[in-house]
């Protein structure tokens, strides 16, 4: 299936990236927040969050019900979308795992930023299948801010 | 007797785009059930293949979580808002 490019504005990207490396050897994870629409869509403004696993930080990361509703709420007062999450792989390809994959919603754009020893390397961004069965690659399309979509 | 469940964003592609649906239910149980009857597509989102509703899957009655109610066979009253609300999980295999 293939599917617009998601936007990034690169100063979205290069927070993502900051987390990675701020949270490292743990998990970060966020709220991706923008716009959907007419066949685009474009991440605008981001919601770091704690990462609540506080058993396996390393390989796994949890967002509440409570940091979702936090989420959607920051998105209604920026008037812009919950349009997905991020998380960071540390140590890892910014590939999604099959618990990444079990634990997935549809629609949500996913980014994945791989964090090799401290180091930022590849995000990558994903949205799962209708039918569950696996992840569709999505292209990030880094732009200049301010964009228009 | 009638009560609104609230569709996340997700999931509203399956339920016909819409924010909220209205079903006829006593119980949270028949709430989800008469919600994936109108919208089967749901289903696979909502619950696992042991038809047990997914870890990540939260409900709320009038923003009660029924974890701490009676959970799936929580009662409902005329007008209760039922809300699905996601909880996000993941992370890398190693």
């Amino acid at each position: 299936m293939s599917q617009a490019p998601l936007k990034v504005r690169d100063e979205m990207a290069r927070r993502i990236r900051a987390h990675g490396v701020e949270t490292y050897p743990h998990e970060c994870c966020g709220a991706l927040l923008g716009r959907d629409g007419d066949g685009t869509r474009e991440v605008i403004d981001l919601l770091p969050l704690a990462n609540r696993r506080d058993d396996s930080p390393r390989n796994r990361f949890e967002v509440t019900p409570d940091d979702v509703r936090l989420a959607e709420k920051t998105a209604r007062e920026k008037r812009l979308e919950l349009i997905g999450w991020y998380h960071s792989h540390p140590d890892a390809p910014a590939r999604p795992s099959e618990f990444d994959r079990d634990h997935a919603w549809p629609w949500y754009s996913y980014i994945i930023v791989s964090v090799q020893k401290g180091e930022p390397k590849d995000m990558t961004s994903w949205r799962l299948h209708d039918d569950r069965a696996a992840y569709d690659p999505e292209q990030i399309e880094t732009v200049a801010h301010p964009a228009s979509i | 007797m009638a009560v609104k469940v609230i569709i996340p964003t997700p999931l509203r592609a399956y339920a016909g785009k819409q924010e909220s649906v209205e079903v006829q239910a006593g119980t949270v149980a028949e709430a989800l059930t008469a919600l994936t009857g109108k919208f089967g597509d749901l289903k696979k989102h909502l619950f696992s293949d042991d038809g047990r509703l997914r870890s990540f899957v939260n409900v709320y009655v009038n923003d009660e979580d029924i974890r701490y109610l009676q959970k799936d066979q929580t009662k409902l009253r005329e007008g209760d808002t039922i809300s699905i609300v996601p909880s996000i999980a993941g992370g890398a295999t190693n």
